[in-house]
C-alpha cells in the first residue's frame, strides 16, 4: 500500500530547514511559497528519506482569487507519496518550472499554461499544447465564457 | 567526395496510419535519420475536464468512456473509485468482483490491440492484428452481454455497476477462459522468436530506467524498462489484494521488452479473472446512492493500473452536485514525454515502431 505521508509532518520537518516557506499544512498536503518551490522540491527529490524521484501528476485549480498548483510526488523505492502545493496570484500567474527536476512536468505544465494560463518560468518550450496559438483566453479558468 | 546534405522537416501525421489516431510528429531529418522530433497534439481536444464541471457526478461517467476508448471499463472504474473515495461510498462485494473481471478483460482487449498494432508497425501487415481482433471480438461479445454496448460501455456506477450480468455471462466467460490461453500460446509460437520481429524491435527505442522514472512513464512502458511497479500491487485498489499474480518486467527497456510485457500481462490477467470467477459471491451489485451525489468539501486522487499505465482522477469537491475541478492523469500523454529521447538517432521506419510500442490512445492524450 502506498503510504500517503501526512503533509503536516513533512511541513514541520521542513520548517527548520526552509524557514518561512510553509504557508499552510494539513494531513492531506502542504503549501509552500512559490519562490521556494524549487529548493523544497529539490530537497524532497534528493533526500534519501523522501526519495521523491517520481512526479505522479501536476495540475492547477482556479480559486477565483488565486491559482493553486498541485504536485503529487511519489517514491517508487519507499512506496510513499505526498501532495505539495503552491499558489500564485491571478493578476501575475507565474511560477518556476520543475521540468529540470522531473521531465514528467514537461507536457503537463504546457497544458496548465494552455488551459489555465499560468506561465512556468524556465520551461524550455512554454507554448500552448492542445489549443492553437491565438485562442482567446484559457478555458479552465472559472471566468472563461465557453458559450 | 562527400555529398553535401542538409536537414529537412517532415510532418509524420496527423492523418497517417501509423500514428494510431490524429497525432503529428514534426521530425527533422538528416537523410533517413531523425535528428529532432516535436510531437504536436490537440487534434482531438474536447475539453473533457471543463465539461466535467458542468455535469453531475453520475453524468460524467459516459464521458470517461470516451477518454481511452479502447479501455472504457478501466476509465469507468478509475472515475467511480475516485468519487466513492471522496464521498465515502462502500461498494458491494459482487460489484467489486464484476469490476475486477471486466477491467481485466478490458486489459486483455486493449493489449491485443496494442500488440496487434505494434506488429502491424513492425511490418507484419494485417495478419497478426486480425488474429488479435478475432480474440478481442469475443471479449466485446462478453461486454455486450453485460452492458449492451461494444465500445463505450457506461457500465460502472458510483457505488457499483449498473446491473448484474445476465445468467449466460458466466458460462460464456468460462468458455473464453478455456480458449484464450491456447490463443496466446499460438501468438507466442508465431511471434516470440520471429526473426524479423526481433531484428526490428530488439534494442530499438531504448528507454533507460532512470529516464523512465524521471519522465513519469507508467504501465508497460515503465515495466518494460525494468521497474517493478504495478499499482495493483504497489497500492492495491478495489479488491486486488485478494488475488495472486506476478508483475512481468523487461530488462533493456526496448520496444521488444514492452511488447513482451504486454503479452505476459495478458496471461496474468487471465489468472486474476480465474480467481475472481471462483470467489465471486451472489448479492447486490449497487449500493444505495442518490443519483445526485454531492460529496463533502475536499479533494481526492484515486488511481488504477489501466492497460496503458497509471490512470488517475483528481477531483476537488465544493459539496455541489458537480465537481469543482476534475483533472485526469492520462497515462497516454505522460508516456509520450520521453518520446523525443527514444526516437532521436533512429530511422523513420524505426520511429514508427518505437511510437507503436508505447501504445497510446489520442482521445486520452488530448482529452
Amino acid at each position: 500500500m502506498t503510504i500517503a505521508l501526512p503533509g503536516k509532518e513533512i511541513a514541520d520537518k521542513l520548517a527548520g530547514k526552509f524557514p518561512g516557506t510553509i504557508i499552510d499544512s494539513n494531513p492531506g498536503w502542504f503549501t509552500v511559497k512559490s519562490e521556494s518551490l524549487i529548493p523544497v522540491a529539490t530537497f524532497l527529490k534528493e533526500a534519501p528519506e523522501y526519495d521523491f524521484k517520481y512526479l505522479t501528476y501536476v495540475t492547477a485549480v482556479d480559486y477565483f482569487d488565486h491559482f493553486e498548483v498541485v504536485y503529487q510526488l511519489t517514491s517508487l523505492e519507499c512506496n510513499h507519496s505526498v501532495v505539495l502545493k503552491t499558489t500564485c496570484p491571478r493578476d501575475n500567474p507565474v511560477l518556476p518550472s520543475v521540468v529540470g527536476l522531473w521531465r514528467t512536468a514537461d507536457y503537463q505544465e504546457r497544458e496548465i499554461y494552455d488551459l489555465m494560463g499560468i506561465r512556468f518560468e524556465g520551461h524550455p518550450n512554454m507554448r500552448r499544447i492542445v489549443l492553437w496559438e491565438g485562442f482567446p483566453g484559457h478555458p479552465l479558468r472559472k471566468d472563461f465564457n465557453g458559450t | 567526395m562527400a555529398l553535401k546534405t542538409e536537414p529537412f522537416a517532415l510532418n509524420i501525421g496527423p492523418a497517417h496510419p501509423s500514428t494510431h489516431g490524429v497525432f503529428r510528429m514534426r521530425a527533422t531529418l538528416d537523410g533517413e535519420v531523425i535528428v529532432d522530433v516535436e510531437p504536436v497534439f490537440g487534434y482531438l481536444h474536447r475539453g473533457v475536464e471543463k465539461l466535467a464541471e458542468q455535469r453531475t457526478y453520475t453524468g460524467f461517467i459516459p464521458l470517461t468512456d470516451r477518454l481511452d476508448y479502447l479501455a472504457s471499463m478501466s476509465n469507468n472504474m478509475a472515475y467511480c473509485l475516485a468519487v466513492e473515495k471522496l464521498a465515502g461510498i462502500k461498494v458491494p462485494e459482487r460489484a467489486q468482483y464484476l469490476r475486477v473481471i471486466l477491467s481485466e478483460l478490458q486489459r486483455i482487449a486493449s493489449h491485443l490491440i496494442a500488440v496487434g498494432g505494434f506488429l502491424n508497425d513492425c511490418g507484419a501487415f494485417m495478419t497478426p492484428i486480425l488474429y488479435m481482433l478475432r480474440e478481442r471480438e469475443k471479449i466485446l461479445d462478453l461486454f455486450e452481454m453485460a452492458s449492451g454496448q461494444r465500445l463505450t460501455y457506461n457500465f460502472m456506477r458510483i457505488g457499483g455497476v449498473s446491473q448484474d450480468v445476465p445468467e449466460e455471462f458466466m458460462p460464456a466467460l468460462g468458455k473464453f477462459m478455456a480458449q484464450m490461453p491456447r490463443f496466446i500460446d499460438e501468438y507466442e509460437q508465431l511471434l516470440k522468436e520471429n526473426e524479423i520481429l526481433i531484428a526490428r524491435s530488439k534494442g530499438v527505442g531504448i528507454l533507460p530506467k532512470d529516464l523512465a522514472i524521471n519522465s513519469g512513464a507508467s504501465g508497460p512502458v515503465l515495466r518494460g524498462s525494468g521497474v517493478k511497479w504495478d499499482i495493483r500491487k504497489a497500492d492495491p485498489y478495489a479488491i486486488y489484494d485478494r488475488f495472486q499474480f506476478d508483475i512481468p518486467t523487461g530488462i533493456m527497456g526496448d520496444s521488444y521488452d514492452r511488447y513482451r510485457v504486454r503479452v505476459e500481462e495478458m496471461r496474468q490477467s487471465l489468472r486474476i479473472i480465474k480467481q475472481a470467477m471462483e470467489q465471486i459471491p451472489a448479492g447486490p451489485v449497487r449500493a444505495e446512492v442518490h443519483h445526485l451525489v454531492h460529496p463533502p468539501i475536499g479533494e481526492v486522487y484515486a488511481r488504477i493500473e489501466a492497460p496503458k499505465g497509471e490512470l488517475g482522477f483528481y477531483i476537488v469537491s465544493d459539496n455541489s452536485i458537480a465537481p469543482y475541478r476534475l483533472h485526469i492523469r492520462a497515462p497516454s500523454l505522460i508516456n509520450l514525454t520521453a518520446l523525443r529521447e527514444m526516437i532521436i538517432g533512429w530511422k523513420i521506419a524505426d520511429a514508427i515502431i518505437i511510437f507503436g510500442s508505447i501504445d497510446i490512445c489520442m482521445a486520452e492524450v488530448d482529452r
